[in-house]
């Protein structure tokens, strides 16, 4: 990891610890906001951000490796997660799944070589009325087909 | 000095519900529950489990530890509670009012065996070639619940790796049952952080930060994890066999030591209670073993007295009489490679408080493969040095690059208590039976203050005899010698010695409170590290640091179990066996005063001592690469 | 049918203001008033709300907290989404409420990871309450100061499991903890707690805008009040519906235009799946309780490929620390794939389902307790569907 990165880094765990405090509880909060500017917390991260708390760095990996938004891994510009779980399988999750992948060249599980795209599988994501769902970062697609997979995935830049 | 209590990690419901002394009276109330259809009484705020222990009605118990916080999570020791729906897990669960409860109902056994059965589809190997083998608490439960079929099955190929970095630790995931113990005594017992819980659902394993190789982190060795394992997922590195090896080879000289606490646990690995003294009878079967010579560390613990007293009346002498502020005091002791680990990643910028002493184990080894070989005109390569200790960390020790001051391994071997009861079997000897035999000149004989190196406060002990001695011309102010300040379970302790009356050359010394404190178990080390950063150890003149809780006796090469019980009646088998020695001084050794004359000859602290028995340490730190 | 048209409850516009109200009674009337209208927790556990904040309110400590549970992680559920994006005074002031009840000071929403987006709307709603003074300091002028903060998952079902939902908050691996104690004595930070859903504080709003009594008039003896169904799969209208307890599971498919329906899923994966000869059960406490999934399954529908997908989610949502629930659910997902290659003897299967009713009593947390639930109701209700499978074909019998 160059300085520049290494600095960048302490720098914004120091801001984000002023912030929100250097108690235990702040560590969520620090790891999604180091998630969400980085795509992934390295582990460089993984251990400044213990210091800054004062904890043992392996429980701060404890921590990453439990939820499933963080990753040790760099992750793509856009995380496509597909719900799999019941209801959107029922509506046609195994289409979008193939569409998915065929349109991104990527497996489920997989980054892009260029980091600009990362295909998941997720549980539920409380669409079911709607499905079969996607969540694009933050952004939800709901009542997908192949076609609109193709639309959606064209606007992604 | 101020101690401070770090934030604890555990959340407050997670904590052990301590057990008060029932005829304590604090807060007395009582409560009459119902056990099997019987009543019972039992103090409010105690678990359901310590009621049935008090009452023994017995409960397994797999995640369960007395070192450690609560987890309730292994699920075996659930018990069935009138009106709840589902089953309680017994370690966990408090008394706060009358309860009516059954330990073994239908609902509960079948549960119980639907876990065991559970547990054991996911454990893969076979008992026959586990280290564990006849003492593993989950082989002892499928025995227990008769379980005579796999039910669901059973995991065909390794999951995991076996991680076999480390010179000290060997870790089997294969045979974990996530009982977090290992976690809790990594993290919470000890503070050190190496070991915890990663990922989750099924995919949950106990990893190391990045699941880097345990020798790439900041393991200790302390193996407490060892001790606190039900399984063989965690074990030592075993050489016994290149052990054998040298002792088969012919052209090998094999001169063993054994450690002042061996002798007073290994009996456990042959059925004896804690607390039987085997020293005699050991000297005995590691001669039948083919050990070419049989010494005793305790006379590498004198030497290391004689040493680390020294180096404490140089140091002080240079910051009082010279006034040489560059001199770091408190001096730590070196004993403990635990310790040293730890202080090397937690606190590098303090070694220098560390005393330059190698530990007993590394001292004898330089000196057998240097005086030992000339007095009796071998070469040191043909030498073989072992160890036979209570720790997993001097596996690592004996391995460390600048231990070689012979110019070949002051140590080639290190094996723990468990080993070499292992081994004493496999040479097919019954230990308790031998009769009882006397260490091999000229290391054999060691004074009574080197013996007791083996429970926390003993370094400290030993080195007041002699100090106060060499000071005041007199013997320690205290009845039969016992320091009793230095010595208990309490995990750390603090107290003083006036030097009064002081010989001429010491005058500087003269009413000087001399100041010593002793912890032992590095989360009691973290304590005394971050009062000395604080500037609270100002006024302190000597720390006694062992890394194990309860010191040797308590180390994590020890026979499992362990307990606060078992380390007490370790701890006394030793205070009872140096009440009966003849010397119980160091400097009163004869054998140390001609190893000076002979050897040494430049005396304590003296040039080639400093060469031979004095080491320097490592800024480590803490970041993993 | 019991069905009523005009949808009152959820609807603020309809109330008279609740807060207003909680501030002219005391702590201890707000909690007599819940507590006599006879809220049980929405979430699905039903433990009644009353009780909870009394406990919570006589608690003694410096500090308390407000929690509601917006991890709304249960497959089929969305009403919390629904809730929270468009009846968010409801939720927020119904949590002011139950600040002001138990006399705590700081209220956190933990709103799940996937949720996110929302979080722009409610933040922005938070800031107008407090340039309302409906929330911060001294509110509406009643001595009362209460903030709320938002915090978010990061994706992990089981920190809807109110303990582990606790030891998210603290930073921790989402893992529940021991109880007792309860959250009600020693939750977020070793204080008095309350944890409760979203719904649950909507409800609460509406008790204290209409009063317990009104309250109390909907649904059955020992579930009152109407309840939030989210309803997808298979049937014409999907959504959020609003509905008394006590309504059974046919007036209900009717109700969403359902067809040719196989099998209900009543209480998402940890739920239980309702054949067609008992559709004339009813959704409450005292029946068929839920959280508020219903997943409708029609005639084409394959139940094991359902339950696969039940156990799959189990075996990666489980939180991994308690061995029945760790291990079991991974027993259970192999068994299910035995099934489907025809290699389950129905001696095996009832091993399997014995097994589940172990972790049902044994593993330490709603999680583990539930997650056998479809696993031994679908193999229960569809056995000869069940036992039809060969080679991963299921030879007739659908």
């Amino acid at each position: 990891m160059l300085a520049q990165e290494k600095n960048a880094l302490i720098y914004e765990i120091e801001a984000l610890t002023k912030k929100l405090g250097s108690g235990r509880e702040s560590l969520l909060p620090i790891l999604q906001n180091i998630q969400r500017k980085f795509g992934y917390i390295s582990d460089f991260a993984l251990q400044e951000i213990a210091r800054y708390l004062d904890i043992h760095p392996v429980e701060v990996y404890g921590v990453v490796s439990f939820y499933s938004h963080l990753s040790v891994e760099p992750k793509g510009k856009y995380i496509i997660r597909l719900c799999k779980t019941i209801s959107c399988d029922l509506l046609g999750k195994e289409a979008i799944a193939r569409t998915l992948e065929k349109e991104l060249g990527l497996k489920f599980g997989e980054t892009s070589k260029d980091k600009k795209y990362t295909l998941e599988y997720c549980n539920c994501i409380g669409m079911c009325d709607q499905g079969p769902a996607v969540l694009i970062n933050e952004q939800v697609h709901t009542r997908l087909t192949p076609s609109k997979v193709v639309e959606i995935l064209g606007k992604l830049k | 000095m101020e101690i401070n209590k770090t934030r604890a990690r555990i959340p407050i419901s997670q904590h052990p519900h301590s057990v008060m002394k029932q005829d304590g009276g604090e807060i007395g109330a009582k409560v009459t529950i119902e056990i099997n259809g019987k009543p019972y009484s039992a103090q409010l705020g105690t678990t359901i489990l310590e009621a049935c222990k008090m009452n023994n009605i017995h409960i397994p118990t797999l995640c369960y530890h007395e070192d450690l916080c609560l987890a309730g999570v292994c699920r075996i020791c659930v018990v069935e509670i009138e009106g709840m729906r589902t089953l309680q897990a017994s370690c966990t669960y408090p008394i706060t009012n009358p309860l009516k409860l059954w330990t073994s109902s239908e609902k509960v056994r079948k549960a119980r065996r639907h876990i065991l059965d559970l547990l054991l589809s996911e454990h893969y190997g076979e008992c026959y070639s586990c280290v564990r083998n006849n003492n593993c608490a989950l082989q002892r439960l499928a025995k227990e619940y008769g379980v005579d079929f796999y039910r669901f099955g059973h995991i065909t190929q390794p999951r995991y790796e076996i991680d076999r970095s480390s010179y000290s630790v060997v870790r089997d995931m294969n045979k974990c049952v996530l009982c977090k113990r290992c976690v809790r005594t990594c993290i919470d017992l000890q503070e050190v952080g190496v070991l915890e819980a990663t990922r989750k659902g099924y995919s949950t394993l106990i990893s190391t930060f990045m699941d880097k190789p345990l020798a790439d982190v900041i393991c200790i060795n302390c193996g407490q994890c060892i001790n606190r394992c039900p399984t063989g997922a965690l074990h030592a590195k075993d050489p016994s066999d290149e052990v054998w090896e040298s002792i088969d080879s012919p052209t090998k000289h094999v001169v063993v030591q054994i450690a002042p606490s061996i002798r007073a646990s290994i009996g456990e690995e042959f059925g004896l209670p804690p607390g039987q003294s085997m020293t005699g009878q050991l000297v005995t079967a590691l001669r039948m073993m083919g050990f070419d010579r049989v010494f005793d560390t305790d006379f590498a613990a004198d030497l290391t007295i004689i040493e680390e007293g020294t180096e404490l009346l140089l140091r002080l002498k240079r910051k009082i009489l010279e006034g040489d502020n560059s001199v770091k005091l408190p001096q730590f002791t070196s004993c403990s490679p635990g310790w040293i680990k730890y202080i090397e990643h937690f606190y590098p910028e303090y070694l220098d408080y560390l005393s330059t002493c190698k530990s007993p184990q590394q001292m004898f080894g330089a000196v057998i493969k240097t005086f030992y070989a000339n007095e009796y005109g071998l070469h040191p390569g043909d030498i073989v040095t072992v160890a036979v200790m209570p720790c997993s960390a001097k596996k690592f020790e004996c391995n460390r690059p600048e231990m070689n001051s012979s110019g070949y391994k002051d140590i080639d071997y290190g094996l723990t208590t468990r080993e070499l009861a292992q081994m004493i079997k496999e040479a097919g000897i019954y230990l308790p039976e031998l009769p009882k035999n006397h260490f091999d000149k000229p290391f054999g004989d060691a004074s009574g203050a080197g013996l007791i190196f083996g429970a926390t406060g003993g370094v400290m002990e030993a080195a007041l005899r002699t100090v106060f001695e060499i000071v005041t011309g007199r013997e320690v102010p205290f009845k039969n010698l016992d320091i009793v300040p230095c010595r208990g379970m309490d995990g750390v302790r603090q107290s003083s010695i006036k030097l009064e009356n002081v010989k001429p050359e010491w005058k500087f010394l003269e009413g000087i409170e001399l100041k010593f404190l002793i912890a032992h178990g590095t989360a009691n080390a973290k304590r005394v590290m971050e009062a000395l950063k604080n500037g609270g150890l100002n006024d302190v003149h000597f720390v006694e640091i062992m890394g194990c809780p309860g010191g040797c006796i308590g180390g994590g090469g020890q026979p499992i179990p362990t307990s606060p019980e078992i380390r007490r009646k370790r701890a006394e088998a030793i205070y009872n066996e140096d009440a009966e020695l003849p010397i119980r001084k160091s400097h009163e050794n004869p054998h140390i005063n001609y190893i000076y004359e002979k050897f040494l000859t430049d005396g304590p602290c003296g040039h080639l001592s400093h060469r031979l028995l004095h080491t320097h340490y490592i800024k480590r730190g803490k970041y993993i690469v | 049918m019991p069905i009523v048209n005009d949808t009152v409850f959820f609807d603020a516009k309809k109330h008279g203001e609740a807060l207003e109200k909680a501030f002219l009674l005391t702590p201890q009337q707000i909690v007599m008033d819940v507590r006599d209208a006879g809220l049980k927790g929405r979430g699905g556990a039903g433990f009644p709300t009353g009780t909870k904040w009394m406990l919570a309110l006589s608690a003694n400590a410096e500090n308390k907290f407000v929690v509601c549970n917006a991890d709304e992680g249960e497959p089929g559920t969305f009403k919390d989404r629904v809730l929270l994006s468009e009846y968010t005074k409801l939720v927020f002031e119904g949590m002011v409420i139950a600040g002001y009840a138990i006399q705590a000071q700081q209220g956190i929403v933990y709103l799940r990871g996937e949720y996110s987006y929302l979080l722009n709307h409610l933040e922005a709603y938070l800031d107008k309450m407090r340039q309302e003074n409906r929330l911060g300091n001294n509110i509406l002028g009643s001595g009362f100061s209460f903030d709320i903060e938002i915090r978010l998952g990061s994706g992990a079902y089981v920190c809807g499991e109110e303990t582990a939902l606790i030891e998210s908050l603290e930073g921790h691996r989402g893992e529940a903890r021991n109880r007792p104690p309860f959250p009600v004595n020693t939750g977020y930070l070793g204080y008095p707690t309350i944890v409760n859903n979203v719904e649950t504080f909507a409800c609460a709003y509406i008790i204290l805008s209409k009063g317990a009594e009104w309250f109390a008039k909907y649904g059955t003896e020992k579930s009152k009040g109407m309840k939030l169904i989210s309803v997808s799969g298979d049937c014409r209208k999907p959504g959020v519906y609003e509905v008394p307890f006590g309504i059974t599971i046919k007036e209900l498919l009717e109700l969403v235009g359902a067809e040719r329906t196989k099998a209900v899923q009543v209480g998402g994966a940890s739920g239980i799946c309702i054949p067609m000869s008992e559709i004339n059960r009813n959704i409450s406490f005292e029946d068929v309780p839920t959280g508020g999934s219903v997943i409708i399954f029609n005639e084409t529908r394959d139940m094991l490929g359902v339950l696969r997908n039940f156990m799959e989610f189990f075996v990666e949502e489980s939180c991994g620390q308690c061995s029945p629930c760790r291990i079991g659910n991974k027993k259970l997902l192999e068994g299910v794939e035995l099934i489907e290659q025809g290699k389950a003897s129905y001696n095996y299967i009832r091993e399997l389902i014995s097994l589940g009713q172990s972790m049902q009593v044994a593993s330490k947390c709603g999680l583990g307790q539930s997650s056998p639930n479809p696993f031994i109701s679908i193999l229960t209700h569809f056995k000869d569907e069940i036992m039809s499978y060969h080679n991963g074909e299921n030879n007739g019998n659908k």
